[in-house]
């Protein structure tokens, strides 16, 4: 048995597509129980690694285990996972029992058993008296909550969801990740998420792998991801986030003094590989990291002026873009001091300060042309 | 402004266009059942009389019966074997990547295209070539050749038509290949597997030219109609016979499209 920390393993797995590489050399040790999300834009092969955990697509190179066991020689049928798929596939000759009750055939329950959990069942996603209505009867909400009690009967141990709320409006998606996420906190489930929308990966998941062109740019909590970005896609991704250019002027005692385009000369910390005297790189900042002012106060170690392009004041937050010199983009600023917002507010092309604090600024690799 | 759009607007010509076209179509065909009840050997207007006595004729001629029958069974199981070589063939073209499936395509439809006499006397020398006695089952090898390519022309668009998802989802919820299709694949394609049993049948029914080349000496109703055309005084029993089956055929179509129609709704409204 191995330990709860990689229930799931997924080690050194490819898929090529005759040229197409879907899934390059992705390795990955998933918990027992975790709320795993795979975030990309389309097209970056968050489906078919999620095929090859399901069993409908092989690993052209790797190997995935779940619970120490391989499971390359595994059919689908075999595995202790189980699909939501992207269109539900809810089958449309059953009704809502009978597509419940799929997967009971195999496991010879009783009949009595049997009515029992899919009575249960729809009362765990509040389908409850919707039992013999046909799937063409049905909202996508309905459907989409058909799809999920017709894997979770089957009890198992690792549900895969392939953009579950994908084809549900603003709303509907809200209510459905709020129970999505308190279903999986209640029943201990992993969960492997598929999403390309980053607000519903970083609300769910406990941990994200950020995929691009087949590669897992960054494994890690919502909060890492957020915080430590290890490159411009993985921080341009999540979230909102300025960039200057940089150079590395020197590093002495894992402190690099960089000379950045717009921001001025400043110290960051860094341990990374690239971080050598001479190096180029990007300079990056969250917009809420930077503040704003009319006035260079004295107190204000990191500062640069600047001026104010544009001011949107949303009531107890506002933001303003301001072109620094050095820099072609202007800097996003948000902000949630509300003595600019509520009385004087600032004018457009006025001069401004912007201000950071220390560990506010992140040094990342130059991204390849 | 009246209700309607442009697509929706009546159109007279269309509309002139359509009932020359049906009337065309369909009174031939009405004469069959016309003539069958007329008191005269003669197909011939002006009508002589009422009389059923052409169906009581039908009735007692049992060469007749006989051709039906033979043609019933050809048929029948030519609709059937027709029918699952489609179903594992369309299922193998929409489902399975493989080498070579456009000229695997090309050559299942090729048939289509052949003239049935060519097709008929190519059949014809094989047979007698390897020493096979014609009888039925030449013919039903014949006419399984030319339906083949219908049932696949049938079924693939009803494979095609739905999520393959469907058929993974049924093997991730803990079926195997063989229970997979019987309840997943079959039930949804089993609209397309009527039709094509409808279809084959039909075809077979009404096949002359390849059942001509390679029958025996059990006819097959068509073959057994163009013997009878020599004697003038069959001929109204023919009419009669002819009719009947026009009855039957109407029933089956009228079933065979509300079959169609119902579950079509089915499929494009559940949303897949
Ligand atoms: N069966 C296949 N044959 C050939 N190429 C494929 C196949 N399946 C996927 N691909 C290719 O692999 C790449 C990754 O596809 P995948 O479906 O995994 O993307 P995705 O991240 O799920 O995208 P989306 O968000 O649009 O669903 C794409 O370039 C796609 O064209
Ligand atoms: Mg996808």
């Amino acid at each position: 048995m191995s330990g709860d920390e990689s229930y799931i393993q997924i080690s050194d797995v490819s898929k090529h597509f005759g040229p197409v590489v879907a899934v390059d050399n992705i390795s990955v040790s998933i918990a027992r129980g975790e709320f795993f999300s795979l975030l990309g834009s389309s097209g970056c092969g968050k489906t078919t690694l999620l095929r090859m955990l399901a069993g409908f697509e092989s690993p052209t190179t790797g190997e995935i285990y779940i619970d120490g066991l391989p499971m390359s020689e595994k059919a689908p049928h075999h595995r202790p996972t189980n699909m939501v798929f992207q269109s539900y596939a809810i089958f449309p000759h059953l009704d809502v029992r009978q597509n419940i009750a799929f997967g009971l055939r195999t496991e010879k329950v009783s009949k009595e058993e049997a009515n029992s959990r899919v009575d249960e069942t729809l009362e765990l996603v509040k389908l409850t008296g919707f039992g013999d209505r046909r799937s063409n009867e049905l909202s996508g909400g309905q459907r989409q909550r058909i799809a999920l009690a017709r894997a979770l009967i089957k009890h198992p141990k690792v549900l895969l969801l392939d953009e579950p709320l994908g084809a549900l409006d603003k709303k509907l998606r809200e209510e459905m990740q709020i129970e999505l996420r308190s279903l999986q906190q209640s029943l201990g489930i992993t969960f492997i998420f598929v999403t390309h929308d980053q607000e519903e990966a970083i609300t769910l998941s406990d941990r994200i792998a950020v995929m691009s062109e087949g590669k897992a740019l960054q494994i890690g909590s919502p909060k890492d991801l957020y915080n430590t970005p290890v490159s411009v896609e993985v921080a341009d991704f999540i979230g909102q986030m300025n960039f200057v250019d940089a150079e590395v002027l020197d590093v002495k005692s894992g402190v690099a003094v960089i000379d950045t385009s717009g921001l001025g000369k400043v110290k960051i910390p860094t341990s990374a590989d690239f971080a050598q005297k001479g190096a180029r790189g990007v300079v990056a900042i969250r917009p809420e990291k930077l503040k704003i002012s009319e006035k260079k106060s004295g107190a204000l170690k990191n500062a640069v002026e600047g001026t104010l392009k544009s001011a949107s004041y949303y009531g107890n937050r506002s933001h303003y873009h301001v072109t620094v010199e050095g820099s072609d983009q202007p800097m996003a600023v948000a902000s949630q001091e509300v003595d600019i917002a509520s009385g004087n507010t600032l004018d457009s092309d006025t001069p401004v300060w912007l201000s950071w604090e220390d560990g506010a600024l992140i040094l990342l690799p130059q991204p390849p042309a | 402004m009246k209700e309607t759009t442009y697509i929706k607007r009546p159109n007279r010509t269309l509309f002139i266009y359509a009932l020359i076209y049906l009337a065309f179509l369909y009174i031939p065909v009405l004469f069959l059942p016309l003539f069958s009840f007329n008191d005269s050997i003669y197909i011939a207007f002006p009508f002589v009389g009422f009389t059923t006595k052409w169906y009581s004729q039908m009735y007692h001629n049992e060469p007749m019966f006989a051709a039906l029958l033979n043609s019933i069974r050809v048929g029948g199981a030519t609709s059937v074997i027709a029918t699952l070589l489609g179903v594992f063939g369309a299922k193998a073209v929409t489902r399975y990547r493989m080498p070579g499936k456009p000229v695997a395509m090309f050559i299942i439809m090729l048939p289509l295209v052949i003239p049935g006499i060519i097709m008929g006397v190519a059949l014809l020398i094989v047979v007698s070539r390897s020493g096979i006695p014609l009888s039925l089952y030449t013919v039903t090898l014949g006419h399984i050749l030319v339906c083949v390519p219908f049932a696949m022309a049938t079924l693939i668009p009803r494979f095609e038509g739905f999520d393959r998802s469907m058929e993974e989802a049924a093997a991730d919820l803990g079926e195997n290949a063989w229970w997979t299709f019987w309840r997943v694949t079959f039930p949804i394609v089993f609209p397309g597997i009527l039709a094509s049993l409808l279809l084959c049948f039909t075809i077979s029914f009404d096949e002359f030219i390849m059942a001509f080349f390679l029958a025996g000496t059990d006819p097959t109703l068509p073959i057994y109609i163009f013997s009878q055309l020599r004697f003038p005084a069959k001929l109204p029993g023919v009419l009669a016979m002819g009719a009947l089956i026009l009855v039957v055929s109407f029933f089956v179509v009228v079933f065979s499209q509300w079959l169609r129609l119902r579950n079509s709704n089915d499929i494009t409204s559940s949303g897949i």
